[in-house]
């Protein structure tokens, strides 16, 4: 409880930033329509690729020799990259579709 | 240079929101996704040059990974058929978790080598990344392999398969429990073990749910990937990734619960799963009755002299690849004054909205896609309803039988329409294995046959009248 009290202490304002954060992702999504839930669903995906910021900070405070870090973090670039490049490109892809046909009706 | 980073990043964020905020209209959708893609290449280019406190930068490492990544990225997102957008979702969602569960051992690793210290909390975050991004990373994988076909859901579960997911999901938080109580003396060892049974939980908790349940398992582990990547977040003290991943978290939860209330069923209900399990036998007694055909040239008569038609598109369409072709059969019609749309069923695919996206590659313009209670509105007065490759969607099970496995479900009323046509390859039951007494309803009528060659000989058969 005494570590609770005091994670809670040392990280009120990321508390607050991830109590604000859920409400306004509520908000944002709740009002998209079924015609776009394909594509919310795989550009909200490439947002999760976000992950690879952690991937990098990890490689950049490994030491030179400290292979265990090197090979898993630069792994960890790779799923993480494939995820962000992958899941904007095939997103926008999909709302080409979607434009092109309201260019033309 | 700090103020300049974190600006950076800032930005960044702000470009997720507002970026998914423009993704909630057609117009405007593109731009929000380019928008959210440029934030975070910001915030990417940002990571290069934050200053640390210790390490030795290793760009070369971080270079060579994110120029492979981009590039396999890239090659699969273009060569990606629509109809198989869901399995890439997917594989993509279990990467991102994969990524999240790697930074956490490595993170533990340093932890127990004693190179960084942590506080309790520190600790508890980084196992909250190792545990949902493992069940994200498995849990994924399964769901790919189910859609793409290469599992059979009915192999991988067993009556009971539920008690084993109960005590592998305690086992897995009794470890975590464990290894954060024995802190820094743990050992990697219980880090691998903590690992090694989210990995198993992953696996066993997608395996009993299957069927007409895909599109909530797979809004479900993306929003599981979404969380993990919040509580890496947390362990890099990057608000970035915390905004980013909790947005994710938040639109995988609301899918989640849209496509279960599209079910009408709780979430705990398709998580245990065995859909259709049971199913198959309750309404047996229909095999004594006799659906009724139609001839092409009858079907082609039909629609030609119908005022409106509806099209309900199901997987089944987009799997003979027939949606060009019923946008050439509607085109034909709209030309001799019937007005015809296209009534989606909010579960009709294999991922939330997957049937808009396949109509929409085949220039269908969006508003003539008219979801469920509209749709019902409108059916009592239509005079044709085309049903392509879609079954448990227009089951009218679900209103009356209360033994199916679908009761409850608000489905697409075509029955009430002045005529059905149903296009079927045979009288085999759905995905979800269940029988379907609109086949013998008064007012149906079978097209058998491959839909899209079925769909070809009406058009024909439509330009000759």
């Amino acid at each position: 409880m005494e570590a609770a009290l005091q994670f809670f202490e040392e990280n009120l304002l990321l508390i607050y930033l991830l109590i604000f954060t859920v409400i306004l992702g509520f908000e944002l999504i709740s009002k998209v329509p079924t015609v776009l839930h394909t594509p919310l669903m795989s550009g909200a995906n490439a947002i999760s690729g976000v992950v690879i910021i952690g991937a990098i900070l990890l490689i950049r405070q490994a030491e030179a020799d400290d292979y265990f870090s090197l090979i898993l973090g630069s792994m960890a670039v790779v799923l993480g990259m494939i995820n962000v490049v992958g899941g904007y490109a095939v997103t926008d892809r999909m709302l080409e579709m979607f434009k092109k046909k309201k260019t033309r009706s | 240079m700090t103020a300049v980073l974190n600006f950076a990043y800032l930005i960044g964020a702000l470009f997720f929101v507002v970026g998914l905020r423009r993704l909630s209209s057609p117009d405007t959708a593109r731009r929000g996704n380019m928008l959210a893609a440029v934030g975070m290449g910001l915030a990417i280019i940002a990571t290069f040059f934050v200053p640390l406190a210790r390490g030795h930068n290793n760009y070369l490492w971080i270079v060579g990974g994110i120029a492979l990544g981009g590039i396999v990225g890239l090659i699969a997102a273009r060569r990606i058929q629509m109809t198989s957008m869901p399995q890439m979702v997917s594989i993509f969602n279990g990467l991102g978790g994969a990524c999240a569960l790697v930074l956490a051992m490595v993170e533990l690793n340093n932890y127990y080598s004693q190179s960084v210290t942590w506080t309790g909390g520190q600790l508890v975050i980084v196992l909250l990344a190792l545990l949902i991004g493992g069940v994200s990373f498995t849990g994924s994988l399964l769901a790919f392999g189910k859609l793409e076909g290469l599992v059979n859901d009915r192999k991988i579960t067993f009556n009971g398969h539920n008690i084993l997911n109960m005590v592998l999901l305690i086992a897995t938080l009794a470890a975590s429990v464990y290894l954060y109580s024995q802190g820094v003396v743990g050992g990697m060892g219980l880090g691998i073990a903590v690992m090694i049974l989210s990995l198993i939980y992953g696996f066993s908790f997608v395996a009993p749910i299957g069927g007409a349940d895909m599109p909530v398992v797979i809004s479900l582990l993306n929003s599981f990937t979404g969380l993990s990547a919040a509580a890496a977040g947390l362990i890099y003290d990057s608000q970035i990734m915390l905004v980013g991943g909790i947005l994710v978290g938040a639109s995988g939860t609301i899918l989640t619960v849209l496509m279960c209330q599209a079910m009408n069923r709780s979430l705990l209900n398709v998580l245990v799963g065995n859909f259709g399990g049971g199913g198959g036998a309750a309404k047996a007694q229909d095999g004594d009755l006799v659906a009724k055909e139609v001839t092409i040239t009858d079907a082609a008569i039909q629609l030609f002299y119908a005022q409106s038609v509806i099209f309900v598109p199901g997987y089944g369409l987009a799997v003979a690849q027939a949606q060009k072709i019923c946008k050439e059969l509607d085109d034909l019609l709209e030309s001799n004054g019937v007005s015809v749309r296209y009534a989606i069923h909010p579960v009709a695919g294999r991922m939330p909205g997957h049937m808009n996206v396949l109509l929409a590659e085949a220039d269908v313009p969006y508003p003539k896609l008219i979801d469920l209670d509209e749709a019902n509105d409108a059916l009592p007065s239509t005079d044709m309803v085309v049903v392509v490759g879609a079954n448990d969607v227009v089951n009218p099970s679900a209103l009356d039988d209360s033994s199916s496995p679908i009761y409850g479900m608000p489905v697409l009323n075509v029955w009430e329409a002045k005529n059905v046509i149903i296009l079927k390859r045979s009288m085999r039951p759905g995905y979800a294995g269940i029988q379907n007494p609109l086949f013998f309803h008064e007012r149906s009528r079978m097209l058998f046959g491959d839909a899209k060659a079925s769909i070809q000989k009406l058009v024909n058969e439509v330009k000759s009248l």
